[in-house]
This record gives C-alpha cells, structure tokens and sequence, in this order.
C-alpha cells in the first residue's frame, strides 16, 4: 500500500507550452461531437424516463453472433449524457489549459476517441461490441495518460494502467465468451432477460471470476488500485474526466450492467461488498496522507469506486440507488474538483497542499464553484452529495448480508472524505495567503465554467431533486434491478437511524479535519514502515517476469541447430507417443500386406537413401542421399494418386539439394568434431521417432475414415468453383485464407533468412 | 561454376523452364500444377542460371529485386482476396469472367482465383529466389 505518487510533487510539465499561450477559437471545434451527442442524448430522456428501452444496431459478424446493436435503457443513457456532457466541458477547458502545446490537436483527438470509445462501451448490446470498445478504452486512455511522451514517469503510468487493465481485459474476453455461450445468445438484451438460468449454470462460478477481474482491474479495486493514483500523471483535463465520469467507472458500469445477469448470488453479494467495502476504506485513509492535492483526489476517487463496488453488491433497492445516486453526484464533484486543482496548479505552480492558502482572494469564483463541489463531496445539505450519502446509510442498513459491516464502512469512508474536502476544496482558498512559485490570478471562462457549472448541478439537484429522480435514477435503477423500480429522493427522511449516522459522519469528518495534519504525519510513519509498496510490489513482478522470459529464452533459444532439432524431434516423439500410449494403444496388424515388385523397389530406394545419408563420409554426399529418400517418398505419393503432392515434393527435394549444396561448398568438406557418443544418442532419437511416427501411421489408416470433406469437395469443386484438379482448387478457393497465411509465412520467413543472411555478410566485411 | 557446357545448355533449359512454369500455373485449375508447383518450377530455372552464371548475372537477367516479386506477389494475392468484398461477399469467394461465351461453357475463364494463383507463383518464386541469390552471393 502507501503513496505510489509522493514523489509527484508540484506542478505537472506543461510540455513547452506557454501558460500565457492564448486559445485558438478554431479549437473549439473539437466540442462540436461531444455537444452533438450530449443533445442527442437529452432528447432521448423523456423516451427512457417512461420505461421504454431503444435497441439499434446493424449485423456485423452474423455467423459468430456478433452484432453492432446498441441498447439504450436507463443505466446506459445516465451514463452516455455524464460521459458526453462532461466531455464537452473537459474539451472547452483543455482548449485554455493546453492552450499553445504543440500537440493540443492530438491531445483533443486522443480525448474525442476515448468519449466516442467509452460511449460504445456503454451503449453496446452486444457482449463482444461491448468488448471492443473496452479495450479501446484501454488504448487510447493508454495514449492520455502517456500524452506528456517525454517523461518517463508518464510513459511507466501509461503503460502500467495499459498492461493492468489489459490484463483484466483478456480475462473479461474469456468471461463474456463463456457468459454467451451459456446463454446461448451474445446480445446483452436477451442475457438479461435470462439471468436465472444463467445463475444457476454450471460455468456461473468461473463466469463471475472472470468479469469481476475484468471490472475490478478497470476500476481499480484494491489490489488493483495502485494504478489509478499513478495515472495522475497525465495532464490535469484527461484526470477530471477518466477520474470523474468515465474510465474507471467502466468497470463499475460493467457490475451494474451484469446485475441482473449474474448478481444476487452470494458469491456477488460477498465479493463485491468486501472488495468494495476494503477499497473504500484504505483509499480514504491513503487520501488523508497525500499533500499534493491531484494525488489526493485520485485516492478519493478509488474511494468513490469502492463505495460503488460495495453497493452494487446489495439486491436491495435502495442500496442500488444509493449507488446510481452517488455515481451521478460523484461524477459532478469529482471533475469540478479536479479541473478546480488545474485552475490552482496553472494558477501558482504548485499543488502541494501545505503551500497553498487565502486563494480565494486572487481567484473567488473558482473558490466558490470548489467549496460548493466540496461541500456535495461531504456531504452537506442541501447538496445532492447529502442526498447520495443519507441513501447510502439507508442501503447500508438494507443490505441482507452484513450491514454493521457495510454501515460502518460507509460511515469511515465518508467520515475521511468529509476531511479530504476540506483539505483539497477549502483549505487553500481560506487563510493568510502563502508565497507561491506564479502570483496567482483567476481563470478563464473557458476553465472556470466547466467547475462552476458542474458544482452548481450539484446544488440544483441536492435543492430539487425531482429533477433527476425520475429521469436518471429511477429509470437506471430499474435497468440494474432488471424490474420496474419507483425511486424517490429528498433530502428531507424525518428523523431516522441514517440522519444519525451523518451527524455521526459530520462529527468525525471535522474532527479529522482539525487533526489532519497530525494523521498525515502518522500515516507517512506508518507507510515507511510497511515492507513494500503495491506500486513496488508490481515492479518486482514485471522484473520477474523480465527474468523468467531472460532465462527461458537462454535456455531454448541456444543458436545452436542442434539443440533445436533434438528439442523439436523429442517434443515430438514424446507428444505423440504418449498421446498413442493414453489414447490405448496401436494395433499391430497381423497380416503382412502384399507388396508389388514395384513397391518394393521404392521402399528399397528409400532405405537405401536413409542408410546413405547416415554413413556419408561428407555433407554434400549425405544431403543427395537424402534427396534419394524425398525422391522414393514422391514415388508413394505417385502411386496412390496424388501427383500434385509428388510434384511439388519433388521440386522440394531437387531446391533443398541445390540450396544445400549452395551453402555446404563453403563449409569444411570433413566433420571433424562428431563425437560418438553424440552419434549413438542422435540415433536413438532417430529410431524413436521413426517408430513413433510409424506406429501413429498404423493407427491412422486403422481407424475410419470420415469422407465428409472430400465427398463435398469432390461434389462442389466443378460446379462452384469450375475446376477439376480438387488439390489446387482447395488451395486457391476453397481455403484460400489458409493459402494466403501460408505465402504471407513463405514471404516473410523468405525476407527474416534474407536479413539474416545479409547480416552475416555485413558483419563479416566490418 | 566455371563449366562451359553447363553455361551453354543452361541458357535455353532456364527459358525452357520458365515457360514450362507459366504452363503449369495456368493448366493447375484443372490438371496437376498450380501457382506453388509453377512458382518452384521457375525459381529453379532461375537457380540453375544464378549457379552456372553467377548471382549477379541472374539479378540483371530478372531486373527485379526478388523480395519486391515476392511482395507484389502477396499484394496480387490480397487484391484477388478483397475484390468480392465490394460486391459485398465475404473475402476470398471466387469471382470469375468468362470472355467470349456462357458460364462454365467454352470461354476464356479469368478469375479471382488465377490472380491468386499468379500471387502465389509470385511469392514462392521470389522468396526462393532471395535466399538462393542471397546464398550465392555469401561467398
């Protein structure tokens, strides 16, 4: 555990760009998409609002199931409009705090396809369109996160958040295939509709494991968590908006969009709830340790997932609500607050947090739109952050499994998160104001809008909550329940046990914030004495695995052609012949068949070349000797009617001769070094593998053949493809996607020998 | 190699060979042949030349450098793959054309498939080519 990020501290590298740089009015251009959408999104909501669910889509890979169809309900329109609308206000903002980068227009294309690759994610009723647009999510958050290319720190977070959730992308791969084949059926829509059957399958268990790693690695669950604070390291916008709406809500998404498939079991309820309820916790207690401010977010908002996590894994109603609730208002405080911190680190050059006070002098509005974010965070009334927290107790205490546990959870959790908003969002802007590295000066409008816009929904909804409720949260609840669900909100519930759990919660929050910095030093003493790190321990697995993949190459990839032909040859041997051992054995066939003169003069050729290759007394002998055996071979494929393989086997053999003796006329003529024992060895292996191979031909032509394939090919080879030589037919038509792999291998190998040959050469004449 | 009569018989065998390629590659459809037998049948044509003659003389006798055949080769065959996808059909379904008279009947059949044939008989015989002028020049 511990502060992977510590060492990150001050302002992030602006990569070149001036902070006076003025904003191109054509960069704003780039909000036309998301704005697009958003609307369209909007005009869909009464649609949604009144139960109806909206499926497009058009068939893409019919044979496979696999179709493009988009499935709009109510969990999926909430979170299409958080990704779209916030996206509009990330791309206004980042337009002014990238303002003069010289890569701002790649910054904007990189950010447009993630919303685009996130939006199909949520939208997509297919459970392998779903897929793809996961890992596209992985690639270009990969290429944000990376975006400041030139740091080395960047490029280590960018390609650990890729190699993680890329991880638990193969395993969600593996999930979603066996979850439709369980099902019968890879559209989302109709999996839903059958979750019981699909609970009470044989492969739920490995199903379940599978989805989870891959939902619990893309939003970030303890042990998994370390890569998120790490992703900080991209530029403040791309934080606000993986952090707040999308990215690692991917993950979440993805457990409230399986709810009715898979959820309600015990294993989900356990998992989820104690994934959800550990990660909670120790995130806010690694927030409460962080001084740069960014860092300090990151940790709430692995908080925030947890606590998501943890809700998900109730059945009860309103503990779904709790969480659809609290993803909304998450979303709305979590980006004001990031893009807040951007407007102080572009402002004054730091973000550490004990440098910082009395800001809101220099920059009032973004003072008010933080405390106004901070105060939804906390939790205070008349903020929509109240509402989410007072549902929140409400779930807690309705979860059937253990709701002590989850309660006490929650109330730790957001008992620390009302201490953290005080230190990020308040404490700056209040006090004597300290030195900073830049004087510090009011944003733009283009950079403090998205903050203040966002924090005052936060106020709208929390004073008049009907707005959302019928809207957003009842009709994605309903989607996650998989039932018709009437959700209510107020911020008034009488007085009850949850009204006494927030003053409980309040109570502690402020007397944490008052001792903050006393925790903080403690925290750090305990941090240095925990033996390793999740961000070290990580680095040790990557060196292992660096390590095993040193030493396996070291010991398989000798260089010698030896070494290779003996592991290839007893590979082989030993495969095929246990597999003859397990599968019972070959039956020896008692009658000799009856061989012609004819045959018996191609067995004799081919003997005598084999005997000729063993005993020759230099290379170029033994290899026309062997050309002699690949020359009897083509004889056998002649005489059962394959002259199409004996042509080619021939061609083979006569180029393999040439080629040979090409390169052997410049080895020595004798072989000096052959050791006999050497020799005794490699003949054991020969007579092996010609017993083996032997035995296994036995066996083949003692079973039946099934004349399936070659029945159909000899019916349709004139007919549908005008032709009467059934071999090349196959080759050309039939299968030829296998015939283009083939010659793209001949090509390409062609072309590695080619190097290979060139490089000996080149460094030979050196 | 330095054999006169090797030198001379080469000359009209090499030409006799790669005629003899062409024809196995086109009768391949119906007879035993095809563009792998044809391409092979060519390359050792060229083989024999690059010995009795040198690697530098078979490199001006083909102009071109065998990987570039080789890659126009798949090049060819990736085009004959994707020319049904424009009407819509899956990639590789063979497309044919019979000039001069009815399907299946007396015209001359061309086809999808002969120009994926002709890209096979490209890569294997520029990609035997390479190694062997590679080999030859490896002195």
């Amino acid at each position: 555990m511990g502060a992977p990020g510590s060492s990150m501290t001050g302002t992030e590298a602006h990569g070149g760009g001036k902070p006076s740089s003025e904003p191109t009015v054509l960069g704003l251009l780039w909000i036309l998409p998301s704005a697009v959408l958003a609307i369209l999104f909007a005009t869909l909501l009464p649609t949604i609002a009144a139960g109806e669910v909206i499926r497009v889509g058009f068939a893409w890979v019919p044979s496979l199931g696999i179709n493009f169809s988009l499935l709009i309900d109510g969990l999926s329109l909430t979170f299409a409009l958080l990704i779209s609308g916030i996206g509009v206000l990330i791309v206004l903002y980042s337009n002014t705090y990238l303002a003069g980068h010289p890569q701002l227009g790649r910054f904007q294309l990189f950010l447009l396809l993630f919303m685009l690759s996130m939006l199909g994610l949520v939208l997509a009723d297919n459970l392998i369109t779903l897929f793809v647009f996961w890992e596209l999510t992985t690639v270009t958050s990969y290429l944000l996160i990376g975006f400041d290319h030139a740091s080395a720190k960047a490029r280590r977070s960018a390609l650990q958040a890729l190699l993680l959730t890329g991880a638990g992308g193969l395993a969600l791969l593996a999930g979603l295939i066996m979850l439709g084949l369980a099902a019968g059926t890879f559209e989302l829509s109709e999996i839903l509709a059958n979750g019981d059957a699909i609970r009470a399958h044989a492969n739920y268990l490995p199903i379940l494991i599978l989805v989870l790693a891959g939902a619990f690695t893309k939003s970030a669950q303890f042990p998994f968590h370390f890569w998120l604070p790490n992703a900080m390291a991209a530029p403040t916008p791309v934080s606000a908006y993986l952090h707040s709406a999308t990215m690692v809500k991917a993950g979440i998404y993805l457990l409230a969009r399986m709810h009715p498939a898979l959820g309600g079991t015990e294993v989900w309820v356990w998992t989820l709830t104690i994934f959800g309820a550990v990660t909670a916790v120790l995130a806010s207690i690694m927030a409460l340790r962080q001084t740069d401010l960014k860092l300090a977010l990151a940790y709430t908002t692995v908080m925030a997932l947890g606590t998501l996590t943890m809700f998900l894994g109730g059945t009860a109603t309103v503990a779904i609500a709790a969480a659809m609730t609290f993803l909304i208002v998450h979303s709305f405080y979590k980006a004001a607050l990031f893009l807040v911190v951007g407007i102080i680190d572009h402002g004054t050059g730091t973000r550490e947090a004990d440098q910082l006070r009395g800001l809101a002098r220099a920059m009032p509005i973004t003072a008010i739109a933080a405390a106004v974010a901070a105060l939804s965070m906390a939790g205070f009334p008349p903020f929509l952050g109240f509402i989410a927290k007072e549902l929140k107790y409400e779930g807690a205490l309705a979860v059937a499994s253990e709701p002590a546990f989850v309660a006490t959870a929650a109330v730790l959790a957001n008992a620390m998160m009302v201490a953290v908003a005080g230190i990020v969002a308040l404490r700056p802007f209040f006090g004597q104001p300290l030195p900073t590295p830049k004087a510090p000066h009011e944003a733009r409008f283009a950079m403090w809008i998205g903050p203040a816009l966002l924090a005052a929904l936060g106020l709208l909804f929390g004073l008049v909550p009907s707005l959302i409720a019928g809207t957003l949260v009842q009709p994605a609840v309903s989607a996650v329940t998989g039932q018709q669900e009437s959700v209510y909100l107020a911020l008034w519930h009488g007085i009850n046990l949850p009204l006494m759990l927030s003053l409980l919660t309040f109570a502690l929050g402020i007397g944490l914030y008052i001792v903050h910095r006393q925790v903080r030093a403690r925290l750090a003493r305990v941090e240095a004495a925990l033996p390793i790190s999740a961000d070290e321990a990580w680095d040790r697995l990557l060196d292992g695995l660096k390590w095993l993949a040193a030493i396996q190459t070291r010991v398989l990839q000798s260089g010698v052609l030896r070494n290779y032909l003996f592991i290839v040859f007893s590979t082989l041997a030993v495969m095929v012949g246990a597999t003859l051992l397990i599968a019972g054995g070959v039956r020896i066939p008692q009658a000799f068949p009856s061989l012609l003169v004819k045959d018996w003069a191609v067995v004799a050729l081919i003997a005598a070349g084999g005997i000729l290759t063993v005993f020759a007394k230099s290379r170029l002998a033994a290899v026309c000797a062997l050309g002699v055996v690949g020359i009897g071979v083509a004889l056998v494929f002649v005489m059962f009617g394959a002259p199409d393989v004996a042509i080619t086997q021939l061609l083979v053999e006569t180029l393999v001769v040439v080629l040979v003796a090409v390169v052997m006329l410049r080895l020595p003529f004798l072989e000096p070094d052959r050791k006999t024992v050497r020799r005794r060895f490699d003949a054991v292996l020969a007579v092996v593998v010609g017993v083996v191979t032997t035995l296994t031909l036995i066996a083949v032509v003692q079973g039946p053949i099934d004349r399936t394939i070659p029945d159909f090919f000899e019916a349709a080879s004139v007919p549908d493809a005008y032709g009467r030589n059934i071999v090349n037919v196959v080759l050309v038509d039939f299968r030829a996607l296998d015939t283009f792999g083939e010659i793209a291998v001949v090509a390409i190998a062609a072309l590695g020998a080619y190097a290979l040959i060139r490089g000996v050469r080149k460094r030979r004449e050196s | 190699m330095k054999s006169l009569i090797l030198r001379t018989a080469t000359r009209p065998l090499a030409a006799l060979m790669l005629l003899f390629s062409i024809y196995m590659l086109w009768r391949g459809h119906n007879e035993p042949g095809g563009g792998f037998i044809g391409g092979l049948i060519a390359a050792i044509g060229y083989a024999l030349y690059a010995i009795s003659h040198g690697a530098a003389a078979a490199r001006r006798v083909l102009r071109v450098d065998p990987r570039v055949i080789a890659m126009v080769g798949l090049a060819l065959a990736i085009f004959a793959g994707l020319v049904p996808a424009f009407s819509g059909e899956p990639l590789f379904t063979g497309k044919w054309l019979f000039l001069g008279d009815y399907e299946g009947g007396s015209g001359l059949p061309l086809s999808t498939v002969l120009l994926f044939d002709i890209g096979v008989y490209l890569v294997v015989l520029g990609s035997v080519l390479a190694l062997v002028l590679a080999l030859e020049e490896e002195t």
